[in-house]
């Protein structure tokens, strides 16, 4: 018989994108989905459970429904998604707190996967160039997104000492962006022209949101027990990335942008609201190892940095996008040195 | 015949080549009596004889037009601007134009790649070292020796004196290598460095991460020349009265990191940086409050304003001394206190008496 998967989250775009493609595996034999709310796209195979992971009910259903693999994908990285930060940390840790104490006490589970993220590094001046696994941040997150996760981490690694028996899986994830969907960096990188903090270049891998489904549909099905950075190869640096979207950059200080930041999260209009913890990674960026998981978790993302940011530029249009004028003067003096050319060659 | 030498030369006369060659056939009759009859009766030098001919030349214009199409002269035009790109740009001046603007654009469109420590190696090898060439050359006159002693490819751990005030020695240092090798030396920088606005972001795209034995390890163990400083600023705020002397080598965690890579420690020794601002006083209220390790005192600065920024023409030797091999060492020796503290002292004072004889060696500061 094959594995019968709980996915929690179904209702946003990562759960939902997941559990159906879980579902067409010949390996898995039942998808079940979770969320609070029921799911706006259509789920296909998976079998949808209304139910909310802060409330017990969810060990009944995983006990129910002889559930083995439990894929945790439903910590949000934006407030806007759930209506406010305060409702936000309680989706996030209460909701972690309640799903582990529920895989507690569900003998049958032989799994546990936990999209994480690599917010846990934090980003500061005294960061290495590359984090491995088993480092921890400098400057750790203080609060937002970044403190989620890391509270997150603290239960699952506690879920883990007592459940010795289940195999934990967490992967951290680089930024993410596909054209198709909405994310944090996406959303800024869609800005035109796009505010950087003036000197300073954010250091940054990508990994394309195909990726990061796979790379979970992956781990759930590997049963591979370990924590493991998650990130396409190669690196950009942040004015690089803006200006081969073609936008403009606009280099503000960082204290204005921080002001713009809360200036937009009062606004509700669900612009990039430059948290804290934002503004510290588009100023010092961050690096990932992912060593380990090519070599133990045994993934391999289909798009580089470079190319997920390809395949992303091709939903960003801008109507005021402008040729550089180096652009336009290379074009001018290789036509005029054409016309040299030939003028030299008739000389001659 | 002397008819043969006389008449390309003289076309010499009219503006524009290309033109001339057209109306050549109906002036030749009219010019070459007068040319003849110079050629022959006067056997003197070229220059000489083309003196006259460029005066007899307007009276064949009067009769006939130069230029075979009247209007704008777009061909002569064209041909001056030719002749000004070589003389700005050298020969194949077109070439070169066109390379730089393509350099140019693929900088706005960010058509370029950066490494993992964010290394951008055309921005450096086309730019920021271009810009120290002129300092390293002229201003300080650089003297490299020793350049056999770093190796030509593989991990190696360049270790270095600092001085200065402001760190200008490691920039000549790196130029120095690139210069003489080819290869880019990966600094490796105090976390102020990073901290600070646009330096850190040019020390990124110049080679440099953060002096930490992560990144120190990953480096030398990627094949990379790291180089380190570990004075740090204890060696760049000495006072002027301190020049020379070494100060303490941090904690050794540099050769920790070359032990347990097993590569070689290339001890690197520059003269002349520390006569490039001599500090004499410092002002530790301000430096507290703008959180920098010390603001100068130079007998220029702050005195003289801007002015006193100007660093002091010093001659400079930088010598990189024979490699002490760590491969020999137990990759667990790292953790040996004792052994580390040992190789540490060693390149201390290999440096220290190197610096001693190459100042023995200066005749004066300034040459």
């Amino acid at each position: 018989m094959g594995r019968v998967v709980l996915v929690t989250g179904v209702s946003q775009d990562l759960g939902g994108r997941l559990a159906r493609r879980i579902s067409t595996d010949p390996e898995v034999s039942r998808v079940v989905g979770v969320d609070a709310v029921p799911p706006r796209q259509d789920l296909a195979a998976v079998r949808f459970v209304r139910a909310d992971i802060r409330n017990p009910v969810i060990a009944k259903v995983i006990a129910g429904e002889d559930v083995d693999t439990v894929v945790h994908t439903s910590v949000v990285a934006s407030a806007a998604l759930v209506g406010g930060r305060t409702s936000m940390k309680d989706h996030n840790v209460i909701g972690t707190m309640q799903l582990l104490a529920a895989c507690q006490r569900a003998p049958g589970l032989e799994r546990l996967v936990v999209k994480s993220s690599a917010e846990v590094y934090g980003s500061s001046s005294r960061d290495p160039a590359m984090f491995t696994e088993d480092m921890t941040a400098k400057r750790p997150p203080q609060g937002g997104y970044g403190k989620d996760v890391l509270e997150v981490e603290g239960y699952v690694r506690g879920f883990s000492r007592r459940r010795p028996d289940v195999v934990v899986t967490q992967l951290r994830n680089a930024s993410t962006v596909a054209s198709y969907t909405r994310s944090p960096l996406g959303d800024y990188l869609r800005l035109n022209p796009t505010p950087k903090v003036i000197g300073y270049d954010a250091r940054f891998q990508l990994l394309h949101y195909d990726d990061l489904v796979a790379v979970l549909h992956h781990a759930a099905l590997a049963g591979v027990h370990g924590t493991f950075n998650v990130a396409g190869d190669g690196m950009l640096m942040m004015s690089q990335a803006i200006h081969r979207l073609g936008h403009r950059v606009l280099p503000l200080p960082r204290l204005t942008l921080g002001a713009l930041g809360s200036l937009v999260r009062q606004s509700g209009l669900g612009l990039p609201d430059f948290t804290p913890e934002q503004l510290q990674f588009l100023t010092y960026g961050r690096g990932l190892d992912a060593t380990r998981m090519r070599e133990v978790l045994g993934f391999e993302p289909r798009y580089t940095t470079e190319q997920a940011l390809l395949e992303f530029a091709s939903s960003v249009t801008s109507p005021t996008r402008v040729t550089h004028p180096v652009v336009l003067a290379e074009s001018l003096v290789s036509g005029v040195l054409a016309g040299i050319l030939a003028g030299g060659g008739r000389g001659g | 015949m002397a008819d043969a030498e006389v008449i390309p030369l003289g076309t010499r006369g009219r503006h524009g080549s290309p033109a001339g060659s057209l109306d050549g056939p109906p002036s030749v009759p009219q010019q070459q009596p007068a040319v003849r009859a110079e050629t022959t009766t006067d056997p003197v030098s070229g220059a000489e004889k083309t003196a006259p001919r460029a005066t007899s030349a307007p009276a064949g214009t009067t009769t006939m037009p130069l230029s075979g199409r009247p209007g704008f002269p777009i061909e002569e035009l064209i041909s001056a601007a030719n002749a000004v790109g070589r003389l700005v740009l050298g020969e194949d001046g077109e070439r070169k134009l066109a390379e730089l603007l393509a350099l140019l654009r693929r900088r706005v469109t960010g058509d370029y790649t950066v490494d993992e420590y964010g290394l951008d190696t055309e921005l450096t090898d086309r730019f920021l070292l271009e810009i120290v060439r002129p300092l390293a050359t002229t201003w300080f006159r650089v003297e490299v020796r020793g350049v056999e002693n770093i190796p030509a490819d593989g991990g190696a751990l360049l270790v270095s004196n600092h001085s200065g005030t402001i760190p200008l020695d490691g920039l000549v240092t790196m130029f120095a290598v690139h210069e003489s090798t080819g290869r880019h030396l990966r600094p490796l920088g105090a976390d102020l460095v990073f901290r600070l606005p646009f330096v850190g972001e040019v020390a990124r795209r110049a080679g440099a991460t953060l002096a930490c034995s992560e990144d120190a390890t990953r480096m030398l163990g990627a094949g990379e020349l790291a180089g380190v400083w570990p004075e740090g600023f204890k060696g760049i705020g000495k006072r002027y009265s301190q020049r020379y002397k070494l100060q303490r080598f941090g904690r050794g965690g540099f050769v920790s990191a070359a032990i347990r890579t097993g590569v070689p420690i290339v001890p690197c020794s520059v003269v002349g940086a520390e006569e490039i601002y001599p500090m004499v006083g410092n002002v530790p209220a301000l430096a507290r409050l703008l959180r920098l390790p010390y603001v100068p005192v130079t007998p220029f600065f702050p005195l003289l304003g801007p002015l006193g920024l100007m660093p002091l023409p010093s001659k400079w030797v930088i010598e990189f001394g024979e490699p002490i091999r760590t491969d020999s060492y137990d990759p667990g020796a790292a953790d040996d206190p004792m052994l580390v503290f040992n190789v540490t002292d060693q390149v201390r004072e290999t440096i220290q008496q190197t610096l001693y004889t190459l100042r023995m060696r200066r005749k004066s500061v300034f040459h």
